[in-house]
């Protein structure tokens, strides 16, 4: 069972409460892009056997959306943070170094 | 115009749990900055309550305020003065970036009450009901097996349970099976 903290509602929410969103921190290529962009940008997904990010949403909840950082192999959830963002915080990205030293995820680390 | 009745007419089942339809509820939705002293005030004004932290409910017979959402709040009143207090809500926020609606009609709310209360919840819902984590006066939003509901606390330690009207029928069937005489499972 998955157990994520909701930062905007603060509650603990589990698996059933919650809709996956997919991978997070996905740029965006529109107009004006060329074609491999935009395939990318569609189609390339991550698929790493560890350290993940997801987008959530709380929707029998609060409603709202958030991100979550985990691992895929042991279901270990390294934190939630605020929706709003374009990269994972610093506080997120030391407490997975702390428990995955040399991790990378696309261009983080 | 008809005569308003609420969807299931004031049924009730009595198990381990009393399970009561309350019947008609006025309620409206207010969405915007909930730390804005202005929407605070507007709401406070129709409810003579205060606005609530988050996951609280403050309420009093029919009127009160409930913290839905980090930029929602349901407001509870009389339904019969629920277009009068919808009115003078829209005018108190002026020009504010908020929206109040009236959804009354679209809600139904039921009454669980008994020693056996909490059991009766937390088979349906999953969330923390035990005495430490769940108290009066906590709010929450969440499921009732497959549909979406919200309930808080009383002070004697009943349930009010909101969820929409189309599905009221079926949350009243839960909460029966649910409170099916002999059905105790005696941990809350």
């Amino acid at each position: 069972m998955l157990i994520l903290h909701c930062p905007c509602c603060g509650v603990d929410a589990e698996e059933t409460e919650l809709h996956a969103g997919g991978e997070a921190h996905i740029k965006r290529f529109g107009p004006g892009s060329d074609d491999d962009q935009f395939h990318d940008y569609l189609f390339m997904r991550e698929n790493p056997k560890g350290v993940h990010f997801e987008r959530w949403q709380h929707a029998n909840g609060c409603g709202k959306w958030f991100h979550a950082a985990r691992c895929t192999a042991t279901l270990e959830v390294f934190g939630t943070y605020r929706a709003q963002t374009t990269e994972p915080p610093k506080d997120i990205r030391d407490a997975i170094t702390a428990k995955r030293p040399g991790w990378v995820w696309r261009e983080f680390s | 115009m008809s005569e308003p009745i609420s969807a299931l007419n004031g049924a009730r089942y009595d198990g381990i749990a009393t399970i009561e339809e309350l019947g008609l509820q006025g309620m409206i939705t207010l969405r915007g900055d909930l730390d804005e002293k202005g929407l605070a005030k507007a709401a406070a004004a129709a409810t003579d309550q205060q606005m609530p932290g988050p996951r609280k409910a403050h309420v009093t017979d029919d009127s009160g305020l409930c913290w839905m959402s980090p930029d929602e709040v349901l407001v509870l009143v009389p339904y019969a003065e629920v277009e009068d207090k919808l009115a003078g809500m829209v005018k108190a926020l002026g020009n504010s970036h908020a929206l109040a609606v009236n959804v009354s009609d679209a809600r139904a709310v039921f009454r669980v009450s008994g020693t056996h209360a909490r059991e009766v919840v937390a088979k349906l819902a999953p969330v923390d009901l035990s005495d430490g984590a769940f108290k009066p006066g906590d709010f929450r939003r969440t499921r009732l097996a497959q549909v979406a509901a919200a309930f808080w606390m009383e002070e004697d330690g009943a349930f009010r349970i909101v969820c929409f009207r189309s599905v009221a029928d079926y949350v009243f069937k839960l909460l029966k099976v649910a409170a099916q005489p002999g059905s105790e499972v005696g941990v809350l």
